[in-house]
């Protein structure tokens, strides 16, 4: 009995992206109950050393006989420096997940050869070459300086993550409320990531007893521009979409550029004004689509834009 | 491949099932179960247990299942595991996703 998944979508709604290990059956199994957008699936930290095979079959019969309805399936493959990433990568490709993320990513080659690694599996085992997509994990100062080239290094890769735990270990800081710590990595991937066209995810926050915290955390996320995080606890999953969801007031003025630029566009004209007088031209389009889009994956859009 | 030394897989937690294959020359499968749903799934387990066996090609072994409300996808998985470790395989040796193991 095997769960066929849809063909995945490069570019979907990542706001929340929860880490379960592979190898704990008990969490694997509810995964999608906890409406996570994406769900990763560890075989790295949070699996024993000894316990790297057992995760793997765990992992493969996850893959093909959990249904996990619209929750995007990642896996969290070992680092490039391990003898386990080739294997994780074959499994991976053979239960069918549809991404892997690579931890510890330094250079654009990390990344190229996990795709030539992903290609090799993928005809090995009859899938779709290209089907498999990536994002890469930056978990040091070298991996954020190398964010541009990383981020332009395969059609696969949808996105990039930083990893606060290693990356702040590496720099000699710990956490510190208001993120000045981090505010270069972030700054710097964040700016990265859209010069290539891709998502960006920001770091756990691993406190879960500190809801003021984790809530200033999101704050600056969303105002620092990024598409999304990564969570350890799902009591942090509808906190996160309660606060992505865009306001109700952000929702019409979303609207009325929408409608605004779809009339002038039929008569000619660039630019123009809105209620308010505000003046809109193209470039405001793409922000209030991402808007709507967002308002009816938030599931408080009532419009019939 | 062959079934060498004893393999274990799995834990006692719930929602997992630990299993334990013992290499023997002779006399099949000899299966004990234990398990906190007995007597719902007890049949059920058993069946999965032996199917997965089948397909490793495990004709003899002592085989010890310590169940605690196992998934079929978990039980699966244990007994290709134990089974590999009894075996001594490389544990990031080149395994036959989607042929034996599925």
């Amino acid at each position: 009995m095997s769960i066929p998944r849809p063909k995945p979508e490069k570019f979907r709604l990542r706001r929340t992206m929860m880490f379960m290990n592979a190898q704990k059956p008990g969490l694997i199994k509810d995964a999608y109950i906890y409406g996570a957008d994406s769900i990763m699936l560890d075989l790295e930290d949070a699996v024993a050393e000894n316990q790297k095979d057992s995760a793997r079959f765990s992992l493969y019969h996850a893959l093909k006989e959990i249904d996990y309805g619209d929750t995007e399936v990642i896996v969290r493959i070992n680092g490039l420096d391990t003898p386990h990433w080739k294997e994780d990568i074959r499994v991976c490709v053979a239960g069918g997940c549809d991404g892997i993320r690579i931890a510890k990513t330094e250079s654009a080659h990390d990344v190229q050869v996990v795709d030539e690694a992903v290609t090799e599996a993928e005809k090995e085992f009859g899938v779709e070459v290209g089907r498999t997509l990536l994002m890469a994990a930056l978990e040091s100062p070298k991996g954020v300086l190398n964010a541009v080239e990383i981020c332009t290094a395969s059609p696969r890769l949808f996105g990039v993550a930083l990893s606060g735990g290693d990356y702040r270990k590496c720099m000699q800081v710990k956490v510190i409320p208001g993120g000045i710590e981090m505010l270069f990595a972030r700054g710097f991937m964040l700016n990265a990531a859209r010069a290539a066209g891709i998502q960006c995810f920001d770091t756990v926050f691993t406190n879960i007893n500190d809801d003021e915290g984790f809530r200033a955390e999101v704050k600056q996320n969303i105002e620092m521009g990024f598409d999304g995080k990564s969570l350890v606890n799902p009591r942090q999953i509808p906190i996160v979409h309660e606060m992505i969801a865009p306001s109700q007031k952000d929702i019409a003025e979303a609207e009325k550029i929408v409608r605004a630029y779809r009339e002038h566009a039929a008569e000619g004209v660039g630019v123009f004004t809105i209620e308010g007088g505000k003046m809109i031209d193209i470039a405001f389009v793409p922000g209030a689509e991402r808007v709507i889009k967002l308002a009816k994956a938030s599931g408080i859009y009532e419009g019939d834009l | 491949m062959e079934l060498k030394a004893v393999g274990t897989a799995g834990t006692l937690e719930s929602s997992d099932v630990m299993i334990t294959l013992e290499p023997k020359d002779s006399g099949g499968i000899d299966l004990t179960l234990e398990s906190s749903v007995l007597n719902q799934y007890g049949r059920q387990i058993k069946a999965e247990v032996l199917a997965s066996l089948e397909r490793l090609g495990v004709k003899n072994a002592k085989v010890i299942v310590n169940d605690h409300g196992a998934l079929d996808c978990t039980i699966k998985a244990r007994v290709e595991c134990a089974y590999y470790r009894g075996c001594g395989c490389d544990m990031d040796g080149r395994f036959d996703w989607g042929g034996v193991i599925r």
